[in-house]
């Protein structure tokens, strides 16, 4: 469409093994990538949670292998309360950066923006495998914490000050434990930065010839939105973990008060703000909650889609209440701090734009259920995955109900409530946008059909042993539950013992049921049967190509849109619905221009 | 397998609605005079919360068995009202739900938070530390001698760090391990972190708030009923935050007082 940028992204293809798989500058062999490196960092978040899980069901029981991994923190298998808050802070930082942010993201979003919109590929082809690579070794570097020192930092991965700026006085792990991990988290937010850098001329300039905006599809949409919001939001956490870092390393006190005191020593530092460290992370962690949750609404709703055969009932007032959600989830992060301390004032200042984001969010699980009407729904693993992301979605969303009003943050603030909300809004809905995109996409990217036996008993086992899992923990909040606790000694937790030993058991077996998938994955991928060119009778561009796609996506050619994303339920040559290359006229109720 | 699912998702929901309306696992009784509000806008909350969260589940749950895998004839239909009559709803229903919750909310809150203590509220000082809370009584003056963070001493048992000797202010003040007030009388914490955040909970009270390293917050309340309660620490604040706890005994006042002449002998 625009020709500078469109010459940018065409460059010659890659004869050496190197530049080919590793050094690549072809945004599919990136976004395989960014898939690879969340799936790595999922089984790794996963196992993390198994040990958790194991230690607050069972406290002294002795996890075999576990001091090997480490000795101090694991004395014969059996995990220390240290240990435990090490382990959660790298379980939460593992799954909310490197797995809900790149898989969704980065890995779908640079395998296929730039197919749907036609594009050769990204404009800034470095920048984008800059941006991996930088990922990577942001992930390598927190890795590393797991073995340098005292372990990794045990602030969790919200690390509010000062107890992250202080020192390994504060602490095991808050020594070089934190500066890894404000590096590793600044490293990463480097990476997405490069990575909005291209999304978002990718999606304005590198459109053929009739995309318009309107006739994206909606995944498309998703990615440019969740990409204007990572340029804003992760421009904000890089910088806040510098200051942390130069707290440690060059004696600024940043978010350090003066005349604190620990083990009977004044602290060497005056001045600085702890709650500053609190607004600068949540005025990124709320944005990044979208950040998660946006791409699988918009991976959801194309798939629905294709399966419904049928679309939306409006392309439009979806895009728009995306965007509506992107733009309000700047004005609510306060939500998080209502009994921090801050201006009591501000509770309720953010407390209204919190609660009326409950508006957008309703519409798009209204549009998307009230689509079903009328449909001829497909049922397989994918749709599977997406229709259980919408039940997901709307039991995690009805939560926030409760957490955006102040006066009931009084009584389940820092309880395991919280934990049960996100885990299902963010964690467990965001991961069944990832596996919906992976059944779907998976024939595209790798050339080879998944097992769809496989694929369903991986779903029954996920959607069952996900609500399992993490209903009860709203009942444990309501009952005061307090998170973050290694080991229960509070008489009145006593009671609730029971409902953990529960959790544990169906959080093993629903882990269990994701080797499954692994297997599934890795099975298909050698020996998977040959994909068509569009096994889903799907209409938009990334399925008018090769599969799988060749290096320039469509062979030298430049393909022309004639059609909105979502033509089914037509009459046309091929079947019930036309795709947006097809330049067959057919009859249908409205067409974008 | 597509009804399968939708009889999944009900079952789901319903043994998920269930422990809720047989109040299998909920808060300990209110022991505060504000708390009655925040359990009401909870009720409130969870009865608005809970039949979006039924109604979507089930429609969901009867969309998906009825328009599945259908013939080869079936014929796609359009929702009758289209998207604009949802969005509509959307904003009507859901705004107007959201928005009374806010408002009606906005009470409790400014009870808590937003109205200053009475004159004649009895001030005590809590200070959280790693891993520990201790409370300090002003005595018969009145008054909180200041603190000199360069004297707390834990081996001396300085924990605020007094220095009663020169300080005339801190000569009569008592520190104590445990927190003990009398019922029906309004309390106003002064609420001051020695090193890292930590929160002040406790259940029964209807009262959680954060300490911030730097700046001093206070909370005001009033206990109504007599016993022993458990305060915890909410904020993560290092490897013995799990084990970060008081006391919280509610006294008849004659018994208050017997208490404090009891500590005021020990200090």
């Amino acid at each position: 469409m625009h020709d500078v940028a469109a010459h940018a992204a065409h460059h010659a293809p890659p004869t050496s093994f190197i530049r080919k798989h590793v050094f690549s500058l072809d945004h599919k062999v990136i976004g395989k990538q960014y898939y690879a490196l969340a799936l790595v960092a999922a089984l790794v978040g996963m196992v993390l949670s198994w040990f958790m899980r194991i230690h607050l069901a069972w406290t002294n029981a002795a996890i075999p292998g576990l001091q090997l991994l480490s000795p101090n923190g694991a004395p014969g298998g059996v995990m220390t309360p240290e240990y435990y808050l090490q382990l959660m802070t790298m379980h939460g930082t593992i799954m909310v950066f490197f797995v809900l942010t790149t898989a969704p993201f980065a890995a779908f979003g640079n395998f296929f923006l730039p197919i749907q919109v036609g594009a050769e590929d990204m404009p800034f082809p470095h920048f984008n495998m800059m941006s991996f690579w930088v990922t990577f070794v942001a992930f390598l570097v927190l890795m590393s914490s797991f073995f340098v020192g005292d372990g990794p930092t045990l602030g969790g991965w919200t690390q509010y000050a000062p107890l992250n700026a202080v020192g390994s006085v504060a602490g095991p792990g808050q020594g070089a434990g934190v500066v890894l991990w404000a590096i590793s988290i600044a490293l990463f937010c480097v990476g997405q930065l490069l990575g909005a850098l291209n999304f978002i001329p990718t999606t304005l300039d590198l459109r053929v010839k009739g995309m318009s905006l309107m006739r994206l599809p909606l995944s498309a949409w998703a990615w440019f939105i969740t990409s204007c919001m990572g340029l804003t939001a992760f421009a904000v956490l890089m910088p806040a973990c510098i200051l942390v870092i130069l707290d440690h390393v060059a004696g600024t006190s940043f978010f350090v008060a003066s005349n604190l005191v620990m083990n009977d020593q004044m602290l060497p530092h005056s001045g600085g703000s702890t709650l500053l460290w609190q607004h600068l992370f949540w005025f990124f962690g709320h944005p990044e909650v979208y950040i998660a949750i946006i791409p699988g609404i918009g991976i959801v709703s194309h798939i629905l889609i294709t399966n419904m055969r049928k679309p939306m009932l409006s392309q439009r007032v979806l895009i728009y209440s995306m965007g509506a959600l992107a733009v309000l989830s700047y004005m609510v992060y306060g939500h998080h701090m209502f009994v921090s301390g801050m201006n009591p004032f501000s509770s309720l200042a953010f407390s209204f734009p919190t609660l009326v984001i409950t508006i957008p969010s309703s519409i798009v699980v209204l549009i998307w259920t009230f689509s079903l009407y009328g449909s001829k729904l497909r049922i397989n693993s994918a749709s599977l995955f997406a229709l259980g992301f919408i039940s997901m979605f709307v039991s995690g969303g009805v939560s926030g109900f409760f957490l955006a009003q102040p006066s009931i943050d009084i009584m389940l603030h820092a309880t395991y409530f919280v934990v049960g909300h996100f885990h299902l809004v963010m964690g467990v809905a965001a991961m069944f946008g990832i596996f919906a995109g992976t059944y779907f996409w998976f024939p595209k990217m790798a050339g080879r059909m998944m097992n769809e036996t496989l694929g369903k008993i991986h779903f029954w086992l996920s959607f069952v042993g996900a609500y399992c899992i993490f209903m009860p923990f709203h009942y444990l909040g309501m009952a005061g539950n307090v998170r973050r606790y290694s080991t229960f000694v509070d008489d009145f937790l006593q009671p609730l013992i029971p409902v953990h030993r529960f959790i544990t058991i169906a959080a093993l077996i629903t882990g269990a049921a994701q080797l499954i998938f692994l297997y599934n994955l890795i099975h298909s991928r050698f020996w998977g049967a040959p994909a068509p060119d569009n096994p889903w009778e799907a209409t938009s561009l990334e399925w008018s190509t090769a599969t799988p796609p060749p290096w320039d996506n469509f062979g030298g050619k430049h393909p022309v849109v004639y059609h909105d994303p979502y033509q089914y339920g037509v009459q046309s040559s091929v079947g019930d619905y036309v795709m947006q290359t097809s330049p067959e006229q057919v009859k249908t109720e409205h067409e974008e221009k | 397998m597509a009804k399968f699912f939708a009889i999944t998702i009900i079952v789901i929901a319903i043994l998920s609605a269930i422990p809720i309306l047989r109040h299998t696992w909920v808060a300990p009784e209110d022991i505060s005079t504000h708390g009655h509000l925040i359990d009401e806008q909870m009720s409130e909350t969870m009865a608005e919360a809970g039949i979006s969260f039924l109604a979507a589940q089930f429609i969901l749950a009867i969309f998906v068995w009825r328009f599945s895998n259908p013939g080869p004839d079936a014929k796609i239909k359009k929702f009758p009202g289209g998207a604009k009559g949802l969005v509509i709803a959307a904003l009507l229903v859901v705004g107007i739900e959201v928005m009374a919750l806010g408002i009606f909310g906005v009470k409790a809150w400014a009870n808590v938070y937003l109205s200053p203590p009475s004159a004649d509220a009895m001030p005590i000082q809590v200070q959280a530390g790693q891993f520990a809370f201790y409370f300090r009584y002003p005595g018969p003056d009145g008054k909180l001698g200041p603190i000199h963070p360069e004297l707390i001493n834990e081996g001396s048992q300085n924990f605020y760090g007094l220095d009663p000797e020169h300080d005339p202010d801190s000569k009569d003040d008592i520190v104590t391990a445990e927190m003990a007030i009398p019922v029906n009388k309004e309390i106003h914490l002064l609420m001051h972190s020695k090193d890292v955040g930590h929160s002040f909970f406790v259940r029964e009270l209807r009262v959680q708030q954060d300490f911030v390293p730097g700046l001093d917050v206070s909370l005001h309340f009033t206990a109504t009923k007599v016993g022993k309660y458990e305060i915890v620490c909410t904020q993560l604040c290092g490897l013995g935050h799990y084990n970060m706890k008081a006391y919280l005994s509610v006294m008849s006042q004659p018994d208050f007082d017997d208490w404090m002449k009891k500590e005021a002998a020990m200090q």
